[in-house]
């Protein structure tokens, strides 16, 4: 099929092209540079064009959100959609159902959705609601920095066999990138603990989370993983860590090599907490934000909050433990046997609560304190700062001073006092937020074919009513919220999936997976000895554990090229 | 002759996946690493008496049909009802019950799986407290301490002991680990599980606690794993327990409240607590505290007795408290072999774990009103399709009666007892033997089911057969509506 999007104001980032009033063209799926006259055509004069949103962290599916929406049908009973001639019914509102999640990142103009935790011995599950979900194109990261093999592979110095099973993970579980969450402070979980600096030795395993961070890292590079590794700090949402991530992004300086970034460091909102406990607890986004302006290896994303009753759902069981005793609600805590761990507590963000205040202020302090667009993106770590659906209103509060002194006024006194806001005056820009909500992701995420409106790029295109030579989001913020909440178009691979916010088609959406080609095959594809240490490690057998490609309903598999 | 590696046993929740299967012209003829449960299972695809032709009841006798016209007259059937319910699925794949989902959608049915009848009460526990877990290997590796309550393992789940607690071999279970938990801690809790062990070893249970005499358990030395049990009566697992409790009947939750009493360093005024005596009590709850990795699974007779609801959430409130102390788990027993998956997969696909309900046109869930057996005894419902379950054997009564006397659509591997009151039935290949597809395991680990034999000629599986009969009924309601 042929389409031609015809005078809208685009904003491509990628290609630098920043509102100018052009056409787009698509043809099977893929941006073209013309069509033919039989080309349907989308008049988006007075309309905002950007390539389809990118999420690099969303917890969408699996086993630990799948837990979650089964602990809480309360999160469900006043959000439901129902059953149309073209879309199957489901449940919100936090932890939505998987065709409502992908109907309502659709409808937002979101195209690409990175699922960040997947632990590898239930990747299956993981798949079968990837695929489940439709619409959108998606990938999830295996959890990989608690992994047994990994830890003794670093701790015994052996990193390029670490590198080719960390190959054969991401082949086995269909994998995207690597995800560390509180590198070994999983493996302490299993016995109840927990480790406290990147320097603590980790129970067990004679080995630091400097160590297991670096190493990773350093099988990323020989890996020539198209993401860097997506790093959840050590001591996450413990007051006073903002020391302990500058510490960490110190740590893999030394591997930056001038071209792109070596690690993502993920909502690092809840990794910038400044004071020594709850009562002092305070801002370290100026910090953050100082070293990441004077550096280029990290990335990051906001992990903003919202101030909504929501479910916190993270690998770092020790973490979720803490919420749970700080909050006395429910909690589920799951841990996998020789790789990771998770736990669930609901949560509420209230503005009346001086630390979730706080917070609030922190996610966005970080994103305008550091100039450089490209180096952090928007995300509410779904659900655990806040639920997907509540992207349209981080954007007002990017691009409107007005927008955040609105909310600033209902916050607790003393988190307005710390609050850095006030004395920030810059808006993000149309352009910046492609950046943030797309092209920088994409960037990041090593997605050649995503975010962005050059020939041979996927088409995803996001269409908005925002007319940027007649509305001022600064003042006009309201209507830059139901915009993005609504897009006037949503293009999936070329088809017209939704219209006005609503749902034309339910078509399936592709899985993305890395298919690392290395020199010589791991150890445990040939090794019966290490086939025997599989089944001790292990409760299910090798040939059970790999993901097979049935799994993915449409399997996109990009291929490199590994040094090892 | 082919054998067959690494098959998962479609049998009870324990899903273990290391069967070897032994296969001549076209039958299994030998299973090797499997319970007697797995055996029997595996061997009964090649049964004389399975069913092969599709049927439907004609003058209250079930005649056979093709295919063909049993899908029709089943999707007729559901197309006609105004509030029919959809009922079993432990017993088959994530891939079929999707498709039921996906059915029940279209008609506006109700969807409700076997969990109603079995741990039900554990998952509206969970939804209240919530629950700490882990999966099944963990357990292996790192658990000093098992304790099994209100369930009886070596019958009903007969490998869990040997490949995921007591008998098992992990990583941490020998001497090793206890040199890298925090030393002091360490010291001091062997020191107490030792004395412990001690008191409890010359102190005779009478009279209703009992500890067993050295079971064939030899695994189980005084300084390594230890097995707890807890239930009303002296079972088997029970008797290979280091020390068996036997609770009054019915008085679990009363037990559960002491023990957390008790870990609080709370003063009990009374002797006994459900027929233990308070000092036995106290010893094993120093046991549990100072063990470094707790494991309860607890089975039906925790669910099913009167207190249900409240039983449950007394048993993970317990391991929460624990929690504080020492790392603790806590695990359900599912018993069917993908009755975990019937609830993950309903949960992703609508927000709920069973007893849903599409008749608004979205996921409706209220367990009491929206369940199938609360239904049936309003006597609301007007149809049913019962897959891979015998609803009409455990069923109460009234509920049973009402479920025969409407349209009943089985699907089925056997003729079980609620297929021979069908008006359509329609057999099914054996999932897990016949046809492929994923299962979930009771700690929620999906683990693939192998298609290991062709099924019989002209016998399809749950999902294929699903399938035909949704796409009848999109064709008949869109007939209809073209006819106006
Ligand atoms: S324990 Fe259960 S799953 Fe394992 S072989 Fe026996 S019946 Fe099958
Ligand atoms: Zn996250």
């Amino acid at each position: 099929m042929e389409l031609l999007i015809k005078n809208g104001y685009v904003f491509d980032p990628l290609n630098g092209i920043n509102g100018e009033k052009m056409d787009i063209a698509v043809k099977s799926g893929k941006i073209v540079e013309k069509v033919s006259k039989k080309a349907k055509v989308i008049d988006a004069s007075g309309m905002t064009v950007m390539p389809g949103g990118v999420d690099i962290h969303s917890h969408i599916a699996g086993g630990k959100v799948n837990s979650g929406r089964m602990l809480r049908p309360e999160d469900h009973f006043r959000d439901v959609e129902k059953k149309t001639a073209v879309t199957r019914s489901g449940v919100g509102y936090s932890i939505p159902s998987t065709f409502t999640t992908g109907y309502r990142y659709a409808r937002m103009g979101w195209t690409t959705v990175m699922d960040p935790a997947m632990p590898p011995l239930e990747a299956k599950h993981t798949h079968e609601e990837l695929s489940d979900i439709p619409i959108i194109d998606k990938a999830s990261y295996p959890l990989l920095g608690d992994w047994w093999f990994v830890l003794e592979y670093l701790r015994d110095g052996r990193i390029e066999e670490c590198a080719r099973h960390v190959a054969w993970m991401l082949k086995a579980t269909k994998g995207y990138a690597i995800k560390i969450v509180n590198p070994g402070g999983l493996e302490a979980w299993g016995f109840g603990r927990n480790v406290h600096s990147i320097n603590d030795p980790i129970p067990n395993f004679c080995i630091t989370p400097r160590e297991i961070i670096r190493g990773l890292c350093k099988v990323n590079k020989l890996l020539h993983l198209p993401h860097t590794i997506h790093l959840h700090t050590n001591n996450l949402g413990m007051p006073g860590n903002y020391l302990t991530t500058l510490e960490t992004m110190r740590c893999v300086e030394d591997m930056y090599d001038g071209g792109k970034p070596v690690m993502h460091i993920t909502h690092c909102q809840f990794s910038a907490f400044k004071g020594e406990d709850w009562r002092t607890f305070d801002t370290g986004a100026e910090e953050i934000a100082e070293y990441m302006n004077a550096h280029s290896h990290v990335t990051l994303d906001m992990g903003q909050v919202i101030f909504t009753d929501t479910t916190t759902m993270t690998a770092d069981g020790p973490f979720q433990y803490t919420l749970y005793t700080l909050t006395g609600n429910k909690w589920v805590n799951h841990d996998v046997e020789t790789e990771t761990s998770s736990g669930i507590v609901p949560f509420q963000y209230r503005p009346k609560s001086a630390v979730h205040a706080t917070q609030w202020s922190i996610g966005l302090e970080l994103a305008l304190l550091i100039k450089d667009p490209w180096k952090i993106f928007l995300t509410t770590d779904h659900p655990n700062a806040g639920p997907f659906i509540g992207y349209p209103q981080v954007i007002a509060w990017l691009m409107s001073c007005k927008a955040r002194e609105e909310t600033l006024k209902k916050l607790h006194p003393k988190a307005r006092k710390k609050s850095l806001l006030p004395t920030i005056n810059r808006e993000f820009s149309l352009y910046d937020i492609a950046v943030v909500t797309r092209a920088g992701q994409a960037l990041a995420l090593g997605l050649t074919f995503k975010g962005h409106l050059g020939v041979g790029a996927d088409a995803d295109i996001a269409i908005y009513n925002i007319n940027p030579e007649k509305l001022d989001p600064s003042r006009d913020y309201e209507a830059v919220i139901k915009a993005f909440g609504c897009a006037a178009y949503t293009i999936k691979g070329g088809d017209i999936v939704v219209e006005n916010g609503e749902v034309l088609k339910h078509v399936p959406g592709a899985t993305l997976w890395v298919n690392v080609e290395t020199c010589k095959p791991c150890e445990m594809e040939v090794d019966e000895g290490l086939k025997r240490r599989f089944r001790e490690y292990w409760t299910v057998e090798y040939e059970n554990y790999p993901v097979d490609e049935h799994y993915l309903a449409i399997s996109r598999k990009i291929n490199v090229k590994a040094d090892v | 002759m082919t054998v067959v590696k690494a098959v998962t046993c479609p049998v009870c929740g324990c899903l273990c996946d290391d069967i070897e299967l032994t296969v001549r012209n076209g039958r299994i003829i030998k299973v090797k690493n499997g319970c007697a449960m797995c055996e029997a299972k595996f061997l009964s695809h090649a049964s004389d008496h399975r069913p092969t032709k599709s049927m439907i009841r004609r003058e209250g006798k079930l005649v056979e049909v093709s295919l063909e016209e049993a899908v029709r007259k089943a999707a007729e059937i559901l197309v006609d009802a105004s509030y029919p319910v959809l009922y079993g699925w432990s017993s088959t794949s994530c891939e079929a019950t999707k498709v039921g989902i996906e059915l029940c959608e279209e008609i506006g049915g109700v969807i409700d799986n076997t969990a109603v009848v079995c741990h039900g009460p554990s998952i509206l526990a969970v939804q209240q407290v919530g629950i700490p877990s882990c999966t099944l290997g963990q357990v292996r590796h790192r658990a000093d301490l098992i304790i099994y309550w209100g369930c009886d393992p070596w019958s009903a789940h007969p490998r869990h002991i040997e490949r995921y607690t007591a008998f098992s071999e992990g990583r941490f279970e020998k001497s090793a680990w206890r040199t890298y938990i925090n030393k002091v801690k360490a010291l001091v809790g062997s020191k107490k599980i030792e004395s412990a062990i001690r008191r409890l070893a010359i102190k005779s249970w009478e009279p209703a606690v009992a500890r067993v005499e050295k079971s064939p358990s030899q695994y189980l030395s005084r300084e390594g794993r230890k097995l707890i049990v807890v239930d009303v009566r002296r079972t088997k697992t029970a008797e290979m327990a280091d020390y068996f409790i036997q609770v009054e009947p019915g008085k679990d939750y009363e037990l559960f409240k002491a023990m957390r009493a008790l870990i609080r360093d709370q003063e009990i005024e009374v002797d006994r607590v459900a027929g233990v005596p308070v000092e036995y009590l106290e010893d094993v709850v120093d046991v549990m505290v100072s063990c470094d990795f707790g494991a309860i699974f607890f089975g039906l007779g925790l669910t099913m007795g009167s207190a249900k609801l409240k039983n449950i959430e007394e048993a993970i409130r317990l391991t929460r408290d624990l929690n504080m102390r020492t790392k603790f788990i806590i695990m359900p027993m599912r018993g069917h072999f993908n009755v975990a998956g019937a609830n993950i997969v309903s949960t992703w696909e609508t927000g709920y774990p069973f007893a849903v309900d599409f008749s608004l046109g979205y996921p409706r869930y209220n367990p009491g009103e929206t369940s199938v057996v609360d239904i049936l005894l309003r006597k609301e419902s007007d149809a049913a399709l019962v897959i891979a379950s015998d609803p009409v054997s455990n069923f109460p009564h009234k509920a049973s009666e009402h479920l025969v006397q409407k349209p009943l659509i089985v699907i089925d591997a056997h003729m079980n007892v609620t297929a021979s009151m069908a008006d359509v039935f329609i057999p099914a290949a054996m999932v897990g033997i016949e046809a492929e597809g994923t299962a979930y395991r009771m700690d929620h680990v999906p683990i693939p089911l192998k298609k290991v034999v062709d099924p019989p000629e002209g016998v399809f599986s749950d999902e294929e057969i699903l399938r035909l009969i949704l796409s009848e009924v999109r064709k008949i309601k869109k007939e209809r509506m073209e006819a106006g």
